[in-house]
């Protein structure tokens, strides 16, 4: 009779013990995790943060974002009417070239709203016709609103309070009474004022009309050709500010490449201090490994902060934290590639009597290149998200562009744009990049 | 006659190959020497005059720190908890990201069965969440829930799906196909097939990505804190705001920050040299 002595006898106690044991594991871990969660649910406050969240703020932040309203107000300090785009008095209509759903006739008007809904203004009374409801009338008094309902229930879109009315039938059509006036908003799809300020001689403006125009040999502005006047005219939008946001974007996107960059020009000679089949000495090595680590242990909140203080807003701070940060970074994985090469290429190349340069440009260098080039595009795309952050925390670009548009929530439509035009800059520059790493890396 | 003129293609390949390695190094640095001097154009404070500042900062944290005397220690741990939370939305960001992200790649390897109409499609979803802003998801959700740490996770985790999506997709791409059919052979469904031929293929791998990204997460938890997700971002920004006198605070921030982000890189380094032993670490 032999036993195996090498291995082990397998005892069913010994099945059954292994069995029991992943059993736990499948059992426990999932518990764990569970249980942490329950713990951040109510660690993070997520109850509270439910009861105080305002979803409609992302209604707003999506209706005003895809749409804009024209306002028609009569003022009774003044006593007259004005039709302006977002009650803008930059954007105001000539009384004398109204649009055609709004009729005014002295101290009265007629808005038509369209689909039947229609508010007709009288002095310092307004009616305003809702189909399937009734007729809705509000009047302003030296102290608030006098309104009278149709008969029924008040649906919940009429705020009906004594200092003011406001009724919102749909989400396009509102009208609101104070005791200094009647305002009715009308709503319109699309982006006002996109391409040319209201008061720019080319607003409304077809492409087909400003294509004749900057071929065209008159001159809007005697000092400057047409095509030139047109773009001017769009970089130069008060409301869009097309200029500033394209500025910003391009700061982000230089951040990142210079960032980057300049991490990979500095990464690449210092890994060569740390491969050990490069450096033999263990000193030098050691130094230039914490060197690594700091960089990257600092981390680029700090970095950016830093750099902020010392060189103020712009993308070269956001490049030299970008390149502080990832210099670590790249030179740890450019080590980590140097110390993996194949050294036989290097002893090759050593036996055609190649000397010390000679041997790191025709035996490491092409090894470890095709690392080196998908790394930094790699970083190159991941930065390029980091940038729109650290301008965020105050070194400039899109990022504080950002920032600074939601924090006064004006024109929401503004955000938008910008937050389009930014996840636009970031997909593009990811494609960009896979795109060269294709081509640089497979050859295809 | 024919070696002469392979010699003469094999040279002027060999120009050729040279001149495009020479133009795309004069482009690199054309852009970094135009960059620079643009950028620092366009800064509101130039190169020059800011290296000589470029200590001050630091320095005057320090010193502030250093005249802080041992009370300093307190300080840092005063912040532990604020680190916690910034800690506590890296964590569940990873967890709930990483769970999307194993179902994602399981949907969109080819390897492993996936339905096949629903690959491409699968695949553009984890492009669009890895390229898309973390900052701008982050912006929006503080918009509308408030200030809290819920919105930097929702960011972070909406990220991490596609960022590990994509990794883990790569992972299955790799794995040996035969006890899949082996389990078929024996009529397994597809989620049996999975569970029991997949998954302890690619677990080692998936864990490794998973701590990879843990780490990146707390790097940028700690950033999104700072434009108001809650956590050390906060706090620092807090403190940076009380400008002279803080100094102390934000050095104990600093440093506190610091340790923690190395300890959780050696910490993940070690783990990941453990699993899928050391070298490739990305």
């Amino acid at each position: 009779m032999t036993v195996d002595t090498l291995e082990t006898p397998v005892t069913q106690a010994l099945v059954w013990g292994q069995v029991r044991r992943r059993a736990l594991i499948t059992v426990a871990l999932p518990l764990a995790v569970l249980t942490y969660l329950v713990y951040t649910w109510f660690a993070f406050g997520v109850p509270e943060l439910l009861s105080r969240a305002q979803p409609e703020r992302a209604l707003i932040l999506a209706t005003d974002s895809v749409a804009y309203k024209v306002h028609v107000t009569k003022d009774f300090r003044h006593n007259d009417f004005k039709v302006a785009i977002e009650g803008e008095r930059t954007a105001t209509y000539d009384n004398a070239k109204l649009p055609k759903w709004v009729q005014i006739d002295g101290e009265n008007g007629v808005v038509d709203l369209g689909d039947g809904y229609q508010v007709e203004i009288d002095g310092k009374t307004a009616l305003f016709t809702i189909p399937g409801y009734g007729v809705v009338k509000g009047t302003a008094t030296a102290k608030g609103v006098d309104t009278v309902l149709p008969d029924g229930p008040v649906p919940d879109w009429i705020k009906d309070n004594p200092r003011k009315l406001d009724v919102r039938p749909t989400l396009d059509r509102r009208l609101q009474i104070t005791k200094t006036k009647i305002e009715v908003h009308n709503y319109f799809g699309g982006w006002e004022n996109f391409w040319f300020p209201f008061r720019s001689p080319l607003y409304g403006m077809s492409f087909s009309q400003l294509y004749a125009l900057a071929l065209s040999a008159d001159r809007m502005d005697p000092d400057t050709s047409n095509l030139w006047f047109i773009v001017n005219e769009f970089l130069k939008n008060p409301d869009w500010q097309h200029g500033k946001v394209f500025t910003a974007l391009f700061e982000t996107i230089m951040m990142a490449v210079l960032g980057t960059l300049t991490a990979a020009f500095f990464g690449l000679p210092l890994a060569f201090l740390v491969a050990r089949n490069f450096t033999p000495s263990k000193l030098f090595r050691f130094g230039t490994r914490r060197l690594f680590d700091f960089l990257r242990g600092i981390d680029m909140l700090i970095w950016s902060l830093i750099f902020i203080r010392a060189f103020g807003l712009g993308p070269l701070t956001g490049a030299l934290a970008i390149a502080f940060t990832d210099t670590g970074s790249l030179g740890k994985l450019f080590s980590e590639a140097l110390e993996n090469i194949d050294n036989k290429q290097v002893e090759g190349v050593r036996a055609t009597g190649a000397n010390q340069i000679q041997r790191y440009r025709y035996g490491v260098i092409p090894q470890i290149l095709p690392v080196f080039v998908s790394q930094v595009l790699y970083y190159l795309e991941s930065n390029t998200r980091s940038a729109t952050v650290i301008g965020a925390l105050g070194a400039g670009g899109i990022g504080l562009l950002l920032v600074e548009t939601m924090k006064t929530s004006r024109d929401w439509e503004n955000t938008s744009y910008i937050i389009i035009l930014t996840i636009v800059v970031v997909i593009m520059m990811d494609q960009a990049s896979g795109w060269l790493r294709r081509k640089l890396i497979e050859g295809k | 006659m024919a070696v002469a003129a392979l010699e003469q293609e094999i040279l002027s390949m060999r120009k050729r190959r040279q001149l495009y390695s020479m133009i795309g190094l004069l482009l690199v640095v054309a852009v970094l020497v135009s960059g620079y001097s643009k950028s620092n154009a366009m800064n509101s404070g130039g190169f020059i005059q800011g290296l000589s500042k470029f200590f001050d900062y630091p320095g005057e944290i320090v010193v502030e720190a250093f005249d802080a005397g041992p009370a300093f220690f307190s300080l840092v741990l005063q912040f532990v908890p604020a680190m916690m939370e910034t800690l506590n939305i890296a964590a569940v960001a990873t967890l709930l990201g990483g769970t999307m992200a194993v179902v994602l790649a399981m949907a969109s390897t080819r390897n492993v069965d996936s339905w096949g109409p629903l690959i491409p499609v699968v695949r553009r979803i984890m492009d669009i969440t890895r390229a898309f802003p973390e900052l701008i998801i982050a912006l929006f959700l503080i918009f509308v829930l408030g200030s809290s740490p819920v919105p930097a996770m929702i960011a972070v985790a909406f990220h991490t799906a596609g960022a590990l999506g994509k990794l883990f997709s790569e992972v299955n791409e790799n794995i040996d196909r035969k006890p899949i059919e082996g389990l078929s052979a024996c009529g397994a469904s597809w989620l049996q097939r999975i569970r029991f031929a997949v998954l302890p293929q690619v677990a080692p791998n998936y864990l490794s990505y998973f701590l990879l990204r843990l780490e990146i997460n707390v790097r940028a938890s700690a950033i999104l804190g700072f434009v108001g997700a809650g956590g050390i971002g906060q706090e620092l920004r807090r403190t940076i705001g009380w400008g002279k006198g803080a100094g102390d605070e934000t050095a104990a921030i600093f440093v506190l920050l610091f340790i923690t982000i190395m300890a959780i890189d050696q910490l993940s380094s070690y783990l990941r040299g453990k699993l899928v032993g050391s070298g490739r670490a990305h």
